[in-house]
């Protein structure tokens, strides 16, 4: 039998052989999971590193409590199938304080929320080592991310004081307190994800693909109308659009783009023939150039 | 060039490249146009490009394609590229990983990083300026690492009028460098990243030129899987389902394996036969190099994390030294004789540096004599490890002959190596065993034998206290040796100075010989500086557990110096004495030591006292 080699394969072994260092190097290590696809692939990569036994990581989800709905349905019945430990974390605190998307913009929500919350409930219980989904192709500070990257006891990132990273030798020798991120995605692209969905079947959440949803048009992203929470601007009428996301996130801070793409096949011919990037539908990144590697810095995954 | 197929892409392979080269160069330039050409960049990147090259720009009204691939702020303020940064593209052939690292000698950690992966390099070269002493280390490192195809991308021709002559000479110029260098696949293309000559489009400027473009050549290079290689794989992690399932997960790191095949496990030396080879998607007929799997054999086997399982007939060496080539990654300089973390396949490992052979100027391929490497600095050495571990020579297998080295008390990697050959003087020596032992020598004693290590700055008081604990053991007939740092430099160590390799070496030898005499039944007594935390950290695991007591003799720096009681201070504010501890050499405070002594708010008698405490919470009198 020919060995295969193609590069989702090798994609694939290298990103196993990522999980199983998470495994064998950390106390307590957690998976961030997202709901996204991107989780989605971490999530069945995660099956396939350690079967027949089941993956010796819990699923830790950070809930901003404004996810879509269809999120949190496809979250819970994944994990149900699955049998895995799911720890869901809210930051109370923000909750008390009123904090949201629409009162207080996105730059104070995914702080509050996001960043704030991983924090809380990486301290909370204890994990060492925390497992996600991010690619070195969604952005230029992402781009030099290591695959085991170190935050200090404040979960503080320094790129200037990286880890250098050689063969494939991850360092993940940490003092109480300290923490790594690790990225078994980091070699993947948008296109490798959506390629690696089809040939491995993995289920992802329904809004990726296109459907008639009702949505309004505001600074220039379709908006969908995910619950009674979205107050309406003068003259907004939702309309049913056909449209789909890309990347999912906070419902009034992600946008939907227009696509007929109904199936797999039909998004990966929409992503080849695509000529913006994957987070321009994020209204975070678009602060400022750079105020990824801002939040980043901060601690925001 | 369109972006990759929708559909077959399960057929491409993956390269991956790495670009050398500095700023001036072009490099980051050449990255972005192959981007830009290949139309992989989408159009908001674009809108930011342009918003950016208003700020940042050094090209005028164009976009700064550099911009594209310099991601950090301090960067693209800079107008360097500070660390490595991995960029993905995709034709309909293959799916690439580029690792773009500067250029600069003091950037060589982040090449050796960047190359450690690479199946390709490209070396560009700046048209006008020829070979200069950068492209020479550029081409050492890519020599050193076992990178097997290298690309001389000639950059800027626009600049020299696109002249074949200049081109010829940069060309015959390099040949002679990368004979000497022992580089074999060597391809030389004349290019304009600026312009996009023979990037992607052939250049109509340079009608002479008749070799492919360099994303031609990137795309029909051979990649040739690394064949012939006997199997190797690292035993990463150890399955178990309840007690029926009990497989051994890892990679394969060279060769293929098959069920039925023997394997043999090292270092432990033991035989068995694949049952199964498992993955998720069904039992497979076949592995092979890459492959991320899980193995179960015929035997119940003990096997370990760092373990190998290997072909029998080409098994790795088993050893516990080896001589490697060394690239230091930090500011820290190694230094022979302090232990360091290893991690070498997926063993974790101890390791020390027993003797560094010279220091290579990688620029002039010239060897030069040293006691430590610094930053960036590449050095050929012998290390042994604290056990016999299983190994390849790293260009037979970079997996199994690469590995890397941390600090033990910053965690942080210092440093790469790749083993080029074992040492086998450790395994002709063997342990004599004698029948009167450590315990025998104590209980004639009736003592229980300990090191008391005083540490502290000059002047703190460490001997003066010492000798006033040893006083009080004589008294109540306890058997004592007592060594002194300043003693032990005028005969052990008179050829030892102070610098930060000489200190190391001096502490090594006072350990080892405190830890003969506790073998004699002793209660030994220490007073050294020994001012880093790696040398007390190794004393402490080279006594038996328990035996080792720590006393931090804590009298501010301030203080120190008034006293002066040998007059060293003054010597070396006046410039007199060199590494003086505390002056220009560091102190390493114990972060948690056994017994804490604030010399400032006790008297003499009190310390003592102290410090007799101390032994009597451990039992060492009664």
């Amino acid at each position: 039998m020919p060995v295969p080699n193609s590069y989702l394969q090798a994609l694939e072994a290298e990103s196993i052989y990522i999980l199983r260092e998470a495994a064998a190097n950390f106390r307590k290590p957690v998976i961030l999971y997202s709901i996204g696809k991107d989780s989605s692939v971490l999530l069945h990569l995660a099956l396939k590193a350690f079967y027949p036994a089941k993956p010796p990581f819990a699923l830790l989800h950070v809930d901003t409590t404004w996810k879509f709905r269809e999120m949190i349905a496809f979250r819970d019945r994944r994990v149900d199938e699955l049998g895995l430990e799911l720890i869901v974390h809210v930051n109370r605190d923000g909750i008390a304080r009123g904090i949201g998307p629409i009162s207080h913009g996105a730059a104070v929500h995914t702080d509050v929320m996001k960043t704030e919350a991983l924090k809380q409930a990486l301290d909370l219980h204890g994990f060492d080592a925390a497992i996600g989904g991010a690619r070195r192709d969604e952005e230029a500070s992402r781009a030099k991310e290591r695959i085991f990257s170190f935050r200090s006891a404040a979960h503080r990132w320094d790129p200037r004081q990286q880890r250098p990273e050689l063969w494939r030798l991850y360092n993940g020798r940490i003092h109480p307190g300290e923490s790594i991120r690790v990225f078994p995605l980091s070699n993947w692209t948008e296109l490798d994800v959506w390629t690696y969905i089809r040939q491995e079947n993995i289920p992802v959440v329904p809004l990726y693909f296109a459907a008639e949803r009702l949505v309004v048009e505001r600074d220039g992203m379709l908006i969908k109308v995910d619950d009674d929470r979205l107050p309406l601007r003068p003259g907004e009428v939702p309309q049913p659009r056909w449209a789909r996301f890309r990347t999912l996130g906070c419902y009034p801070l992600t946008g939907a783009v227009e696509s007929r793409a109904v199936n797999l096949s039909e998004i990966i011919a929409e992503l080849t023939s695509a000529r913006t990037s994957e987070r321009q539908g994020r209204a975070i990144d678009h602060d400022q150039s750079g105020s990824m590697e801002l939040k980043k810095r901060e601690g925001y995954f | 060039m369109a972006r990759s197929a929708p559909s077959g892409s399960a057929d491409k392979d993956l390269l991956r490249l790495i670009t050398c080269g500095s700023v001036d160069d072009g490099k980051s330039t050449l990255i972005g146009r192959l981007l830009f050409d290949a139309q992989l960049v989408p159009d908001d990147h674009l809108q930011a490009l342009a918003r950016d090259s208003q700020r940042y720009g050094t090209v005028g009204d164009s976009p700064d394609l550099a911009l594209l691939v310099d991601g950090l702020q301090a960067e693209r303020e800079q107008g360097i590229t500070i660390d490595v940064a991995y960029r993905f593209f995709s034709t309909a052939r293959r799916r690439y990983i580029v690792a773009d690292t500067p250029g600069h000698a003091q950037y060589t950690r982040n090449m050796v990083t960047g190359a450690s992966t690479a199946d390709l390099a490209i070396v560009i070269v700046e048209a006008r300026k020829g070979l200069m002493a950068q492209t020479c280390r550029h081409s050492a490192i890519a020599s050193l690492m076992g990178v097997r195809h290298v690309v001389l991308a000639v950059n800027k021709m626009d600049l020299v009028d696109y002249r074949e002559q200049r081109f010829e000479e940069i060309v015959a110029a390099y040949a002679h460098l990368a004979k000497q260098l022992n580089l074999a696949s060597i391809i030389a293309i004349p290019i304009s990243a600026l312009l996009g000559d023979n990037v992607i489009r052939p250049s109509a400027a340079m009608p002479w030129y008749r070799g492919p473009t360099l994303l031609g050549h990137l795309e029909s290079v051979r990649i040739e899987a690394s064949d012939n290689q006997p199997f190797r794989l690292a035993a990463q992690w150890i399955t178990r389902t309840g007690s029926e399932f009990r497989g051994y997960a890892g990679t394969v790191l060279g060769g293929n394996v098959r069920p039925g095949d023997e394997i043999v496990v090292q270092p432990s030396g033991v035989r068995s036969r694949v049952e199964r080879i498992v993955t998720l998607d069904g039992d497979l007929a076949e592995a092979g190099a890459g492959q991320a799997i899980t193995l179960t054999l015929t035997d119940a086997v003990d096997i370990v994390r760092g373990d190998i399982l290997a072909a029998p007939d080409r098994p790795p060496h088993v050893a516990d030294q080896f001589a490697c080539h060394l690239v230091w990654m930090h500011d820290a300089p190694m230094l022979p004789g302090r232990p360091y973390l290893m991690r070498l396949g997926t063993a974790t490992l101890t390791a020390t540096v027993t003797e560094l052979k010279h220091r290579i100027d990688v620029e002039t391929g010239v060897h030069e004599a040293t006691k430590q490497l610094s930053l960036n600095e590449i050095g050929f050495a012998n290390i042994a490890l604290d056990r016999p571990t299983p190994f390849d020579v790293y260009d037979e297998n970079k997996h199994t002959g690469g590995f890397i080295l941390i600090d033990r008390t910053s965690n942080a990697t210092v440093g790469a190596g790749m083993i080029r050959f074992p040492l086998r003087r450790a395994s002709s020596l063997s342990w004599q065993v004698f029948a009167v032992d450590k315990a025998a020598r104590a209980r004639i004693k009736q003592q229980r034998p300990c090191v008391l290590w005083f540490t502290g700055l000059s002047g703190a008081g460490k001997s003066t206290i010492a000798d006033g604990v040893e006083k009080r053991l004589l008294a109540l007939g306890r058997h004592t040796y007592s060594l002194d740092g300043d003693n032990v430099r005028h005969g052990l160590n008179r050829d030892l100075g102070f610098t930060d390799a000489d200190r190391v070496e001096n502490v090594r030898r006072i350990i080892e010989v405190a830890r003969l005499f506790c073998e004699a039944g002793l209660i030994v007594l220490v007073s050294v500086i020994s001012p880093f935390r790696s040398e007390r950290q190794l004393a402490r695991e080279r006594m038996a557990p328990g035996e080792f007591v720590e006393i931090f003799v804590d009298t501010p720096f301030a203080e120190c110096e008034r006293r002066d009681p040998k007059g060293l201070y003054r010597r070396a504010r006046d410039g007199e004495i060199a590494n003086f501890t505390g002056i220009d050499s560091p102190y390493e405070p114990p972060e948690a030591p056994d017994v804490h002594l604030l010399t400032t708010e006790m008297s003499l008698e009190r310390e003592i006292e102290v410090v007799m405490e101390g032994l009597r919470d451990r039992g060492v009198i009664d």
